[in-house]
C-alpha cells in the first residue's frame, strides 16, 4: 500500500490524470443518462396524449 | 439478426448492455490493480510512466472512434444504412472527450518529461485538429433541424476530416517531434517491457468496452430522438389537418 501511494515528485501529476479521466467518463455517464430520462419522458408524455408510433412513420424517422 | 432495423437494434442493445458493462467494470478493475500494484516504474520516467495506461488507450479510442465515423459515413453516404447515421452522430461526443483526455494526459505528462505543457509539433497538433474535428461535427449535426440532411453534410464532412487519421499515426514518422515513435504496434513487436505491456493492453481493452458501452448508450438516446420527433412532427401536421376546415369555414 505504501508503494501504492508513493507516486514520487510528480504525483500531482499522475493523480490530476486520474481524476480528470474519472471526472470526464463520470460527466459522459451522467449527460447520457439525463439525455435518455428527458427523451423518455418526451415519448410518455406524448403516447399519454393519445400521439401513437404507426411503423412506417416510426421506421422513417429512425432512417433520418 | 437484421440489426438494420432500429426496434431490432433496440432490444438487441438492450440485452447486450449488462454484459458489456459488467465485462468493462471487471476489465478495468483488472487494469487498474495491474497499473498500480503491479507494473513497475519506468527507470527514467519513474512513477509517471502511470499516466501513459490512460493517455495511450484515450488516444488509440480518440482515432478508432473517428474511424468507426468514417465508416458510418460511408455506411450513410453510399449503402443508406438506417443505423449509419445514428451511430457516427451518437459517437462524436465520445470521441471528443477521448480526444480531450489524450490532449489534456498528454499535456500533464508532457510537463514533468519535456518540461513543457505543450509544443506545437505534429502529433500533439494533428490530435489537436481531430478535437476540433469532432466539435464541428457536433456543431454542424445540431445546426441542421432535418437530421437527414444533417447527417448527409456530416458525412461528408467526416470522409473529408479521416484524412487527419494517417497523418497522427505517422506524424511521429515523417517529421521531427518531441513526441516518441509507435512503441505498441510496431512491424517489429512492441518495444515496451511485458510488465508495462500487458497493464497498457488490459486497460485498452477496458476503454474499448467502455467506449462499446457509450456508443451503444448514445445510439439508443438517438434513435428515442428520431422516434420523438418523428411523434411530434405527426402531431404537428394532425393539428393543422384537424384546424384546416375550421379556418375553411
Amino acid at each position: 500500500m505504501t508503494e501504492f501511494l508513493d507516486l514520487g515528485p510528480h504525483a500531482g501529476f499522475i493523480l490530476a490524470c486520474y481524476a480528470i479521466t474519472l471526472a470526464t467518463i463520470a460527466g459522459l455517464f451522467v449527460w447520457l443518462a439525463a439525455d435518455r430520462k428527458s427523451l423518455t419522458a418526451s415519448l410518455a408524455k406524448l403516447e399519454a396524449d393519445g400521439v401513437r408510433r404507426r411503423s412506417g412513420a416510426a421506421s422513417s424517422g429512425e432512417r433520418g | 439478426m437484421d440489426l438494420a432495423n432500429p426496434t431490432r437494434f433496440m432490444s438487441f442493445s438492450g440485452r447486450l448492455l449488462p454484459w458489456l458493462a459488467g465485462a468493462c467494470v471487471l476489465a478495468f478493475a483488472a487494469g487498474l490493480y495491474m497499473t498500480f500494484f503491479v507494473a513497475p516504474d519506468d527507470y527514467q520516467q519513474g512513477a509517471t510512466v502511470k499516466i501513459m495506461f490512460l493517455h495511450v488507450p484515450a488516444a488509440w479510442l480518440a482515432m478508432m472512434c473517428y474511424s468507426i465515423m468514417a465508416i458510418s459515413a460511408l455506411g450513410t453516404l453510399v449503402w443508406k444504412h438506417p443505423l449509419a447515421d445514428v451511430s457516427a452522430r451518437a459517437a462524436a461526443p465520445i470521441g471528443a472527450a477521448f480526444t480531450f483526455l489524450s490532449l489534456v494526459t498528454g499535456s500533464l505528462w508532457g510537463k514533468p518529461m519535456w518540461g513543457t505543457y505543450w509544443v506545437w509539433d505534429a502529433r500533439l497538433t494533428s490530435v489537436l485538429v481531430l478535437f476540433v474535428m469532432y466539435l464541428g461535427l457536433i456543431a454542424l449535426w445540431r445546426t441542421m433541424e432535418d437530421p437527414i440532411r444533417a447527417g448527409k453534410a456530416a458525412a461528408v464532412l467526416t470522409l473529408v476530416g479521416a484524412i487527419n487519421l494517417p497523418i497522427i499515426k505517422f506524424s511521429v514518422d515523417w517529421w521531427n517531434t518531441l513526441h516518441q515513435p509507435a512503441s505498441v504496434m510496431r512491424l517489429d513487436g512492441p518495444a515496451i517491457h511485458p510488465t508495462i505491456l500487458w497493464p497498457l493492453l488490459t486497460m485498452a481493452l477496458a476503454f474499448t468496452l467502455l467506449f462499446l458501452v457509450m456508443h451503444l448508450m448514445a445510439m439508443r438516446n438517438e434513435i428515442l430522438r428520431r422516434r420523438l420527433r418523428t411523434l411530434q412532427l405527426g402531431a404537428a401536421s394532425a393539428r393543422v389537418a384537424s384546424a384546416r376546415p375550421q379556418a375553411a369555414e
